[in-house]
């Protein structure tokens, strides 16, 4: 099947897009995006609701039009060759776009027919097993939980084995058990080979993924692994435990270079982009009665910085 | 850049989805053979254009044979039934006025007596004629009856009375339709009918729904292209249309007696290609609309000229002769002529070839316009 491909894909990128924007009216959606994914990597997406994410996704698997912006997808032109895309990419929409009034195994089976799969009827088969949906594949789609539809979801775009899957917010309302089943799935699919671009909520998701990143009102703040993500954000944050902590947050929230002041159970986080001038302003409200750590900040705390951030810079 | 080319396995992926919809989709399916039915109980049982026993009512002065022969010969014509005498005119004028009666037939009294003075007696028939077509027949029926209803009861020396000849004997011959029955117009167009407004209404559905359901955005993810789920998305539907051609055609048979002369097959074969047009009419409207009920309101804005402007309902030649353009344009039109040519003519291919070519054209640009706005990408 890699045969079949164009080898042009530089340094085994399978998406390498450059200055990627998006118009609808005079509303940039998407702006400027540059992007590289390599073969067998699961990238995370992430950002808040309408920040271009499902719209990048579209451009990627050609539903969209760039309306400036290069680039290649599995080799493919982006902005020409969107039907040579669609043949090789796994799609997985936001909302559940199968047939409703069509069996689980009715669904596969069209899916299975449109992309013309060899051996079609074992495929499927195969299909409806490793998904545990071999008892349910008469079930009408429109009839199932939430977690079993997006289990359908991910079988049919999987069925013609595609190179690169494109999963947006695959796991929105679905229960732990079943995301962790999700997310064992997909880095088994990743192991074979698979490129993996998922946009998601979920920072434990995030931290599954091998690169990430963030987008906000249509511009890619940060990316990188985990640490890169981290380490960049040049964020300090200290944890504090100890009585009265809701007069201590209000307090806190009073002074300058305190940025994020945010309670996890008996444990308050407050982060700040100025690591010198947050220092000083816990030094001055610092009591014994509260002890005092200094933490590594965590993705959530990076990623709302970077919005608040964004939101001063482009709204 | 690959070209756009149909592939058969696509095709035939939207076919049997398309049909899965279907026989799931119980009371559309229901619809699409309730629809004819209705269509036919309704336009066959209930439509005439030639209608009798019209309530009439007499104000005779003179009670004479003649006037009597004259009152029995209009009864015997069907068209008249006299439900009440009228006293007086002012009476008389009451009855029309309100409806009672929808005819008024005033004898003079000294009519037989001046009938056989030979001085031509007037008979005044007054009708209400706010419907012409509803009176139009009978009133022809009526001067027909004037030039032979007294030959028998003027015999011998007073047959110079008779009505004379004119100078010139007009014979009309009625063809196809000798006894002007309704139903022989009215039947081989419901196929037209009930074809337009079911077929035209559920293909227009057809992108809509994708595109309110949100199975759209995956159709358009995949390879699939605008032609492979056009003719998918018709193919089924013509099967339908078939049913309904059928069974039209039977109650045609077996419950109006409609003539069949021409070929069955030809009518069939024909049929495929203004279901054809039909189906990919409601394709370009459901490209153009926003929603279901968007796709339903146009689909009903091609069904109305349809119905009214094609010559099913109102003879086509009577027509101005814009409208008679607009007639032109529908496919409807097109296959009235060629239903009632096949079945009341026996029409052959070369006969109606005239009427065959306007529906292969509707067919290929209805076709077109489709494909050119069924959008690949969601921009």
């Amino acid at each position: 099947m890699a045969a079949h491909f164009p080898s042009a894909a530089t340094d085994d990128f399978v998406i390498d897009v450059a200055g990627v924007t998006k118009r609808f009216g005079d509303k940039t959606v998407v702006n400027g995006i540059n992007l590289q994914v390599r073969r067998g990597e699961i990238y995370g997406f992430l950002g808040p609701n309408g920040s271009g994410k499902t719209t990048f996704i579209r451009m990627l698997c050609g539903l969209l039009t760039p309306d400036a912006g290069t680039g290649t997808c599995l080799g493919y032109d982006v902005r020409t060759q969107q039907a040579e895309i669609k043949r090789h990419v796994g799609y997985m929409t936001q909302k559940f776009s199968y047939y409703e009034d069509l069996s689980i195994r009715e669904n596969l089976d069209f899916i299975a027919r449109i992309y013309a799969v060899p051996d079609r009827a074992a495929v499927v088969q195969k299909s409806l097993e490793r998904l545990g949906l071999q008892n349910r594949s008469h079930q009408l789609a429109g009839q199932l939980s939430g977690g079993w539809k997006q289990r359908l979801a991910l079988a049919a775009c999987l069925i013609h084995s595609p190179q690169l899957l494109l999963l947006d917010e695959p796991t929105a309302g679905v229960d732990p058990k079943a995301r962790r089943e999700f997310w064992d799935h997909i880095h088994q699919l990743t192991a074979d080979g698979l490129t993996v671009l998922i946009t998601t909520h979920y920072m434990d998701e995030a931290e599954r993924c091998h690169r990430l990143a963030y987008l906000a009102y249509g511009n890619l703040l940060t990316r990188g692994t985990l640490d890169e993500v981290l380490t960049t954000a040049k964020l300090s944050t200290w944890t504090v435990v100890g009585p009265n902590l809701r007069v201590l947050a209000d307090q806190l929230r009073r002074q300058p270079g305190v940025e994020q002041v945010v309670a996890f159970g008996t444990t308050l986080h407050v982060s700040g982009r100025d690591a010198a001038l947050l220092a000083a302003a816990i030094a001055q409200i610092r009591t014994p009665a509260h002890q005092w750590t200094q933490v590594r900040s965590g993705l959530e705390d990076v990623f709302i910085s970077l919005m608040d951030e964004a939101q001063d810079n482009f709204s | 850049m690959n070209p756009p080319r149909f592939t058969f396995h696509r095709f035939w992926a939207i076919v049997l989805k398309e049909f899965i919809q279907m026989k799931r989709d119980r009371v559309t399916f229901g619809m699409m053979i309730g629809i004819p039915l209705m269509q036919l109980i309704i336009f066959g049982f209930a439509i005439n254009a030639d209608p009798k026993h019209l309530p009439a009512a007499i104000r005779s002065a003179d009670q004479g044979p003649f006037a009597r022969t004259l009152i029995v010969a209009l009864k015997n014509s069907g068209y008249f039934n006299f439900v009440r005498e009228a006293p007086t005119e002012s009476e008389a004028q009451r009855l029309l006025q309100v409806g009672a009666v929808q005819f008024i037939i005033n004898i003079p009294e000294d009519f037989s007596r001046r009938l056989l003075r030979g001085e031509r007696p007037t008979v005044l028939i007054e009708a209400d004629a706010t419907d012409p077509a509803a009176v139009g027949p009978a009133v022809s029926a009526t001067r027909a009856l004037a030039e032979s209803v007294f030959n028998r009861d003027l015999p011998g020396p007073l047959s110079r009375l008779r009505a004379k000849p004119g100078p010139v004997d007009f014979r009309i011959h009625a063809h196809y339709n000798p006894e002007n029955i309704t139903q022989y117009n009215i039947v081989p167009g419901l196929m037209g009918v009930v074809l337009t407004m079911t077929m035209v209404v559920i293909t227009a559905l057809a992108i809509t729904r994708e595109r309110e359901r949100g199975t759209m955005e995956n159709l358009l993810a995949t390879p699939v292209r605008p032609f492979e789920v056009m003719t998918g998305k018709i193919l089924p539907y013509i099967a339908v249309g078939y049913v309904q051609v059928t069974l039209i055609l039977l109650a045609a048979h077996f419950i109006f007696h409609v003539p069949m002369d021409g070929s069955f097959m030809l009518l069939y074969g024909v049929s495929l290609f203004f279901i054809a047009a039909n189906l990919a009419m409601g394709i370009t409207f459901s490209t153009l609309a926003k929603n279901q009920l968007q796709a339903v309101q146009m689909a009903f804005f091609f069904f109305l000229p349809s119905i009214l402007l094609s010559g099913f309902m109102f003879p086509f030649r009577g027509m101005p002769e814009w409208a008679q353009w607009i007639g032109t344009c529908l496919p409807n039109t097109h296959f009235l002529r060629i239903a009632r040519g096949i079945l009341l003519k026996g029409n052959g291919l070369a006969e109606i070839a005239p009427e065959l070519w306007p529906l292969l054209l509707f067919l290929t640009v209805a076709m077109t316009v489709g494909v050119k706005r069924y959008r690949q990408t969601l921009d």
